[in-house]
């Protein structure tokens, strides 16, 4: 007890005298409350009732989770279509931003410059991703199928976007050439912050080709690298619903065929108002990002 | 000397075959709307298409300027609140992120280990994730439809943070010290040793600010449009399918470019910053 009411005092003591590092964080942290922990709370409270916004909102408990799971086709569609997007944009293209990142590293110098930025364009310029509309338009102006029709490889026009099997093979595509963002630009930053002694220690150990290199000496250094390429990660492919709305019409997609979690969720909370089930949507999302975190993170402890 | 180990020129051949594969892949939407954006319409509807135009025209530019331009607002309000928008999202976010970062990665206080715990976990938490509450939550305290329901949402990102931590904390502390000793408040050493000092983070977080803060699309928090930014506009314009291909990639080149510029500039800062962007458990 005595040991408590000391600690409490050491505790009060030792904010007091930091109180300048608190006044320092506070504006960032008023908005951090505001804008991203306050939403995150709301929502899993308002994910427990009913609200349209005009009434107040009715405690329903579970009802909201049940629904979801039990009864909406539509929402377990969604988690399926972000399941795919995650599982082929999550690891395959965790590699590949990987591989290419070290690709570039491979290079001659001056190239390096050029071919990042090549890589690292279509992320900054973000949402110009309408452009892939009219490359993958449906009718034979489109330059997809132009081409392809040149070459031979079709004899008619294939509608791309609409076409329930198509669709989600090109939101992919999309959805890679706008993400490979900021871990990539880690990778490559990762790749040559390692130690150049280190390779020659390599060399002396036995060490004889690129892949000896990037397995001994390369991967090991850029762990924490990795890490954040995952966090990352993780952050864009969950969020996977501007893409879908812009090509395919996220929530109206024929047959469902590219509607995210993300979609759906933006379609009962901005369209229908249906606040506490679009919350619910929200805090299976939260679960969903901050598990794969911690599998992730698991998984490269290696 | 000591022993090379073997890089061979065909592997160096191969290797760049596989990124010139991939490179246009990335490049195709830009090189696509670079020649487009030039295109007279008659060019847009050749069979087979072409990527380049034949007879360059700026009509595009034009069209797009009449297409924007309705009977309250001209095209160059929108790009105005455009730049404003992004301008004081990054002045403001500079500001504050730096001051929060410099206690995080220097101070010890109570509390500093959660706040950075959770500031690691919420990098995760898109703005896409959280929009629909944020927009609630807004809506109750009168925010909807004012400039700042588009500018401080955004200072809310803990990215900028975080890379500001990472890269405080290779700062040596004696530094620091210094400053102390001679008598400075926390203030004065942050302005005079802190901030000259991390001036490689400070472009790198400019650019990841300015490059969200131009792309902001968020839906419905604005709705008059005398406070709409571009992107909200811009993207309408793609939706009327490939006979707008000309205007839409001008469009597309308005932008593109801004955030490219301001890459360019700060591109070796960048990479100076996201050596030390990693995650250390």
């Amino acid at each position: 007890m005595k040991q408590a009411v000391d600690y409490k005092l050491k505790l009060g003591y030792r904010m007091r005298k930091s109180y300048i590092s608190y006044v320092m964080m506070t504006p960032f942290l008023v908005a951090f409350l505001f804008f991203t922990v306050l939403p995150v709370l709301a929502a899993v409270l308002l994910s427990f009732t009913d609200f349209n916004m005009l009434q107040l909102p009715q405690i329903t408990g579970f009802d909201n989770y049940k629904r979801l799971f039990l009864e909406d086709e539509v929402f377990l569609t969604a988690v399926k279509n972000t399941m795919i997007l995650t599982f082929v944009n999550g690891p395959i293209g965790y590699l590949v931003a990987f591989l290419l990142a070290w690709l570039i590293n491979e290079m001659p110098n001056k190239a390096r410059v050029i071919i990042t930025f090549i890589f690292y364009a279509p992320s900054i310029s973000g949402n110009v991703y309408f452009i892939w509309k009219f490359l993958f338009s449906g009718d034979a102006y489109g330059f997809i199928n132009g081409f392809l029709m040149r070459m031979g490889f079709i004899n008619e026009p294939v509608l791309w976007l609409t076409n329930v099997g198509t669709a989600m093979v090109v939101v992919i595509l999309v959805q890679f050439w706008t993400s490979l963002g900021a871990s990539f630009l880690a990778f490559i930053a990762g790749f040559q912050s390692v130690d150049r002694s280190q390779y020659e220690a390599a060399a002396i150990d036995g060490v004889r080709n690129r892949f000896g290199e990037l397995w001994y000496v390369t991967i090991p250094n850029m762990k924490p690298m990795l890490l954040f390429g995952a966090v990352m990660l993780i952050a864009n492919t969950f969020s996977v619903g501007a893409v879908t709305d812009e090509l395919t019409g996220g929530h109206m997609s024929i047959q469902a065929s590219t509607l995210t979690i993300v979609n759906h969720m933006t379609d009962y909370g901005s369209v229908r108002y249906e606040m506490g089930y679009a919350s619910a949507i929200a805090v299976i999302l939260f679960l969903l990002v901050y598990f794969s975190k911690r599998l992730i993170f698991r998984l490269l402890r290696w | 000397m000591a022993k090379k180990i073997n890089h061979s020129i065909l592997g160096t051949v191969i290797l760049g075959l596989v990124l010139l594969l991939f490179g246009t892949f990335m490049a195709l939407p830009m090189i696509y709307a670079v020649g487009s954006a030039f295109k007279p319409l008659e060019e847009i509807f050749l069979f087979p298409p072409r990527l380049l135009p034949q007879n360059p025209t700026f009509g595009n530019f034009k069209q797009m300027q009449d297409l924007l331009s309705n009977l309250w607002v001209p095209f160059e309000r929108y790009l105005f609140n455009s730049i404003f928008v992004s301008l004081a999202s990054t002045g403001l976010y500079l500001v504050i992120a730096t001051l929060a970062a410099y206690p995080l990665a220097k101070h010890s206080f109570p509390g500093k280990n959660w706040i950075r715990e959770i500031i690691t976990i919420a990098l995760m938490f898109t703005a896409s994730v959280t929009g629909v509450v944020q927009y609630l939550l807004m809506s109750m305290v009168g925010m909807i439809n004012t400039y700042a329901s588009v500018i401080l949402p955004s200072l809310a990102n803990t990215m900028g943070v975080f890379l500001c931590i990472q890269y405080l904390s290779t700062l040596p502390d004696s530094m620091l010290e210094a400053g102390k000793v001679d008598g400075a408040g926390e203030f004065r050493i942050f302005a005079r040793l802190v901030l000259p000092n991390i001036r490689p983070v400070l472009f790198t977080v400019l650019i990841f600010q300015f490059q969200a803060a131009w792309n902001m699309a968020p839906g419905g928090v604005v709705y008059s449009e005398e406070l709409k930014t571009l992107p909200l506009v811009l993207s309408q314009i793609a939706t009327a399918g490939i006979s707008r291909a000309g205007v839409g990639s001008a469009a597309a080149l308005v932008m593109m470019l801004p955030p490219i510029i301001v890459f360019i500039i700060s591109q070796s800062k960048v990479m100076e910053t996201m050596a030390h962007s990693g995650i250390k458990e």
